[in-house]
């Protein structure tokens, strides 16, 4: 028990004295605690001192021990059949009526019982097929979740009754009001980042003040909307997965379904529509913060007039940029919110899926952005 | 048998306990005692705050006032090595298991083994057959506790409360949300882990027929009298109480009706 602190002594604890010689009856007579605290010394002991006499019969005398707990009655059963597998005959002497209830509970066939279940290390082939299976599953399951969204915002369009528009206002301040700081904060420094760093390149050739288009088509067409699809991920996305994740372990999404609600329609479509609205314009937002850096930037070090920095911004932007991103925003939103609620739908079991799919949720979200920015990126330079 | 149980000393001393959540008293002004070898139940109507007691004893709480005296030691005593020392001999089986989800049965029941002793793999695995055992679940250490019933959950639970040999095992509702099979066979467990090992038991219970199987003596609480009403002995309490919030509970009739038939 040395790693709960400091310890009596343990070997004070008990004593074995033996009496007889070796190869004829011996008497193993012990005293003080056979307990959980000196089974493993104990166990040693006796266990040397049977191999040192290996006795023609083996008594143990109980008469002395002073405290008999279950795992030192195991011990003693652990005893007996060792000397049972050396042909010993075996006695125990002098129990007390406490220390013999304590002998009387357990039990022998339990211990030889093998497990229902073997645990299973699955070899190298089973868990390539394993893994393949489960991203199969996981395809199916995504796929399906998504056809059930798809039908139900369909639904929802043509019957707005249905939707709990109260609902869609609380997700939207959750995802959207209490994201306005961070994501201010974030893209104004980005902003800032980014036109002091590209100063410090286009000062070599004179061209300081293309700083001011390179950061406002950076945030408009790529980093605006990538960064809050990010930073939505990682707020709502797991929000989403865990809460939808706690209410499948709680049984409450059982409690939906049987009340004749549609869980996707309940419990999924005010979270996507939410983020549906609100992504573009927290996009809006971050764009504007970003080219607020830019701005700042310019006008304390790179010595822009602030009317110039922003006739140039205007003049770098056209109104398809913006289009093209807010539409990208929303595609982004619908991405991390029905993620978030896909991953939360399939947790089962207790705490630790809850976890694990709420990490799946922000991984697979900001994964699929980046893979929807790519193929936007490619589109939109056929499309310009 | 009460006689020698009054001659011992007391186990655990509950101190004139007040419990409050802000300004809503639960409870106020308990005093009992729990004696060595005994299976007390705390019982009474549901809101009674016989959750919120046990959980005063065992220091999950911090009390308003009183104070709770389990081996000698304040359970709420700042001092950590004697905290560790109370941690260990006491063991507490929660009402729905609390099993961590991401472990076997196993490794539920050996994980205080492995954290306190020096015990090898070995010896641990067949500690944990041999608790196993105790509790009639021979062969179940490689289930995921999602994969087992309710009753095999509880039985479980305690398993792993006994895992350390404690001297003191608390056990929150055995019987609730079982069928009376398992109820009753539960209650059997009780009384054969009590009876071999000797284990000061406090159970936490409203299931009539469970507190006529194992207890010795009861404490019952009552929301109206924001403390104990009654301690003894269930069926003396059944037949002799004066108190007709008592008698209603032990008869199982409307309060109403026991105030009428005296």
């Amino acid at each position: 028990m040395s790693k709960a602190g400091s310890q009596p002594d343990l070997s004070k604890a008990f004593s074995v004295q033996v009496t007889g010689e070796a190869g004829q009856a011996v008497t193993f007579a012990l005293s003080g605690r056979v307990a959980l605290d000196t089974f493993p010394a104990l166990k040693d002991r006796l266990n040397s001192l049977l191999t040192h006499y290996s006795p023609a019969s083996l008594t143990v005398d109980l008469e002395q021990v002073t405290y008999l707990d279950s795992v030192g009655a195991l011990l003693l059963v652990e005893l007996e059949d060792e000397a049972g597998a050396r042909g010993t005959p075996f006695t125990l002497a002098n129990a007390s009526e406490e220390n013999q209830k304590i002998l009387g509970i357990i039990d022998r066939e339990a211990l030889k019982a093998a497990p229902i279940k073997e645990e299973e290390e699955p070899g190298f082939v089973e868990k390539v097929g394993g893994a393949s299976l489960s991203f199969m599953d996981d395809l199916v399951s995504v796929t399906t979740f998504v056809g059930g969204l798809i039908l139900a915002l369909v639904n929802s369009v043509f019957h707005p009754l249905s939707v709990r528009w109260g609902e869609i206002g609380f997700y939207m301040r959750r995802a959207g009001v209490e994201a306005l700081p961070i994501l201010g904060l974030l893209s104004f420094l980005m902003g800032m980042v980014l036109a002091f760093m590209s100063s410090l390149q286009l000062k070599q050739f004179g061209a300081t003040l293309y700083v001011s288009s390179l950061v406002g088509i950076a945030l408009v067409q790529e980093l605006g909307p990538l960064l809050t699809a990010i930073l939505v991920a990682g707020r709502s996305g797991s929000a989403f997965a865990a809460e939808i994740g706690t209410m499948m372990v709680n049984e409450e999404v059982d409690a939906i379904t049987v009340m004749g609600f549609d869980p996707i329609n309940f419990l999924a479509v005010p979270k996507v529509v939410a983020s549906m609205i609100v992504v573009p314009l927290l996009s809006v937002y971050a764009m504007f913060f970003g080219i607020m850096g830019g701005l700042f930037i310019g006008v304390s070090l790179l010595d822009i007039t602030m009317f110039s920095y922003i006739a140039e911004t205007r003049k770098a932007l056209t109104l398809f940029d913006f289009v093209s991103s807010l539409v990208k925003s929303v595609v982004f939103a619908a991405i991390i919110a029905a993620i978030g609620c896909q991953r939360g739908f399939k947790v089962r079991g207790g705490a630790e899926a809850v976890g694990t799919e709420t990490t799946s949720a922000v991984v697979a979200g900001i994964f699929l952005i980046i893979v929807v920015d790519s193929i936007f990126a490619v589109a939109l330079h056929y499309l310009r | 048998m009460s006689q020698a149980v009054a001659e011992r000393q007391p186990v655990i001393l509950v101190e004139d306990l007040t419990a409050r959540f802000g300004d809503r008293t639960i409870f106020e002004h308990v005093s009992f005692e729990v004696y060595p070898g005994e299976i007390l139940v705390i019982l009474g109507g549901s809101g009674s705050g016989k959750s919120t007691l046990m959980k005063h004893m065992i220091g999950l709480y911090k009390p308003f006032s009183g104070r709770v005296i389990v081996r000698g030691v304040d359970v709420n005593t700042r001092n950590e090595a004697e905290l560790q020392r109370l941690r260990m001999e006491v063991g507490v089986a929660f009402q729905g298991g609390a099993l961590f989800g991401s472990m076997t049965v196993a490794e539920n029941i050996s994980l205080p083994l492995r954290e306190y002793t020096d015990l090898s793999e070995e010896d641990i695995a067949h500690i944990v057959k041999m608790k196993l055992g105790l509790v009639n679940l021979a062969g179940f250490e490689n289930f995921l506790p999602e994969e087992l019933s309710g009753g095999m959950i509880k039985r479980v639970g305690l398993a792993r409360a006994l895992a350390l040999e404690p001297k003191v095992v608390f056990f929150d509702e055995p019987s609730a949300g079982l069928d009376p099979v398992t109820a009753v066979e539960l209650d059997t467990l009780i009384l054969d882990i009590n009876a071999g090992m000797g284990t000061t038991m406090v159970v936490v219970t409203h299931e009539l027929q469970s507190i006529f199987n194992i207890a010795r003596r009861v404490v019952m609480l009552d929301k109206e009298a924001k403390g104990v009403i009654a301690i003894g002995n269930p069926r003396e309490l059944r037949d002799h109480a004066e108190d007709p919030r008592v008698l209603a509970f032990f008869r199982r009739q409307p309060l109403s009706q026991v105030k009428k038939d005296a």
